[in-house]
């Protein structure tokens, strides 16, 4: 009889604990609303966390959307040049980053180089008591340590998806126009003619927005409940990176399909 | 002055105060003994309204810790100084930055003057030097009087101190216990050090409050609770720190040979 109802058990235990932990975010979520605009009281908190969450993310960015613009411009020249619309690479390379992959591929690296630094950090602080003296100092830790890096986080998201996009595109010239020789006028020309400002880059805006207020909530929220051990922390930092992972990519698809789709 | 009237608190089954009075007057050491585990920081987490009681109440002069809403605990906590059992200091900041840290979160005073503060503090608990030392530079002895500058920054009225002793090697523990003494002193505050050092507690405290199993076990002047120790065997045990004795009836409800697998054989 085990044998069967085991997994079931087992199943609906998996189930409730995801619910309760999306619950606690939820809750999490609320509280932290509170403080996000006192936060601001402290601009140079923000800058902080801005500089070590998104200025020093910018190698790993800027090497990676220059990759993957290089692979698109080759990839999109075989492709198009089938149907004799090489010169279309342009737009292909631009539209497939500014819409997709610019905003996807930076928050996922983000989250991976960041998200796990931001909630190693706060994990390491509530580990070592130094949340609980803030709180002993009247000093509330919400607002002062959590509110600056989620901010840092989610200001950083779009700026490093949109530096992502234009290195993409800078890639994508070098292989279509310098190496294989696409007309440099109308790589240039298509992008500009037939790209949307506001449902193109304006899209792909929004998406990055959103993206970066989910990894930056996610990545606070696993540090501030962290359980305080070694492995609490290694789980958390963990939790961060696969849990916003996937919820960039199912948000991905979300708004996808509200934005572009039918 | 702080009291504690019929405080129970339990963590999940495991009850860590069951119904527990206290008092601790203002201008006194009072040392907070127990074994380890009895719920000695509790204690000082429940005087800071950082955890509640299932009931019974916590005062801090007249304000009840237990009930008060944020903002008054915020205040009360800004009349509080802690020391935390590790330290607990900004590891991004130097050991100046960190005693200027209570300052500039609640005061508006000028950057010359919050200098010239922390410099006292810091001169206060001998680390004047060490200012713009990061806390990974400090030994564990400097680091604890770091926090305790710290901790003072803002002339609190009450200084609670978490385990100020452990770990410490001999002379950091003499200038810990100088120290703690004389800016209870100098300033009239209500010190309450939370310790399982009986000799250094004794040395200190004008008052003693012995807890374990959840209640007090001796309570009073020193040489009182030294006297106690006839009346209470888990006192004399604790005391004396003698190996057998009923603080240490094992925990376990079942039988080592039932956990073993053995036995019970019917």
């Amino acid at each position: 009889m085990n044998r069967f109802i085991d997994p079931v058990a087992r199943l609906g235990r998996l189930v409730i604990g995801g619910v309760r932990h999306a619950g606690a975010m939820a809750l999490f979520a609320i509280e932290l609303a509170w403080v996000l605009i006192p936060s601001w009281a402290r601009p140079r908190d923000i800058a902080q966390q801005v500089y070590a969450a998104g200025v020093l993310s910018l190698v790993i960015i800027l090497v990676a959307g220059g990759f993957v613009g290089l692979v698109l411009g080759l990839q999109g020249y075989n492709i198009l040049s089938n149907f004799n619309a090489s010169e279309s690479l342009g737009v292909m390379v631009a539209l497939s980053l500014v819409r997709e992959l610019g905003p996807v591929v930076a928050a996922l690296l983000f989250a991976g180089r960041a998200g796990s630094a931001i909630t190693a950090e706060i994990a390491l602080m509530k580990t070592t008591e130094q949340l609980a003296a803030l709180e002993m100092m009247a000093v509330d830790p919400l607002r002062r340590v959590i509110g600056p890096r989620f901010w840092g986080a989610m200001i950083s998201v779009p700026l490093l998806a949109a530096l992502f996009s234009l290195v993409g595109i800078i890639g994508g010239y070098l292989i279509g126009v310098v190496v294989l020789g696409v007309d440099q006028a109308s790589y240039w020309g298509q992008i500009a003619e037939q790209m949307e400002a506001w449902d193109d880059v304006g899209g792909g805006a929004i998406k990055s927005v959103a993206f970066g207020a989910v990894i930056a909530l996610i990545a606070v929220y696993e540090g501030y409940t962290a359980e305080p051990t070694a492995s609490g922390m290694a789980r958390a930092t963990t939790q961060t990176v696969v849990l916003s992972s996937l919820a960039v990519l199912g948000l991905d698809f979300v708004m996808t399909a509200f934005m572009f789709g039918a | 002055m702080i009291e504690l009237e019929d405080v129970r608190f339990a963590r999940g089954s495991q009850v860590i105060f069951d119904g527990v009075d206290m008092r601790f007057p203002r201008g006194q050491v009072t040392a907070v003994l127990g074994p380890s585990g009895t719920g000695k920081t509790t204690l000082l987490r429940l005087i800071g309204g950082q955890v509640r009681p299932a009931s019974g109440r916590v005062l801090v002069d007249d304000t009840e810790v237990s009930r008060a809403r944020r903002k008054a605990l915020y205040a009360l906590r800004r009349r509080m100084g802690v020391l935390f059992q590790n330290g607990a200091l900004f590891t991004d900041l130097t050991v100046g930055e960190n005693v200027a840290f209570p300052l500039r979160a609640h005061s508006r005073l000028d950057e010359a003057l919050i200098r010239r503060i922390v410099l006292f503090k810091l001169e206060a608990v001998g680390l004047r030097a060490a200012r713009d030392k990061y806390p990974a530079e400090l030994s564990g002895g400097m680091a604890r009087r770091a926090a305790l500058a710290r901790a003072m920054a803002l002339d609190p009225e009450i200084m609670l101190y978490d385990e100020p002793f452990a770990g410490q090697d001999p002379v950091s523990m003499g200038v810990l216990l100088r120290l703690i003494r004389r800016i209870n002193d100098a300033l009239g505050l209500t010190s309450i050090v939370v310790t399982h050092d009986v000799s250094e507690a004794l040395s200190i405290a004008d008052q003693v409050i012995v807890i374990a199993g959840g209640r007090v076990i001796g309570r009073g002047s020193p040489d009182e609770v030294l006297a106690q120790r006839h009346d209470e065997p888990a006192l004399a045990q604790f005391l004396d720190g003698a190996a057998e004795g009923p603080l240490n009836a094992s925990d376990a409800e079942t039988p080592l040979a039932a956990d073993l697998g053995l036995g019970m054989a019917r």
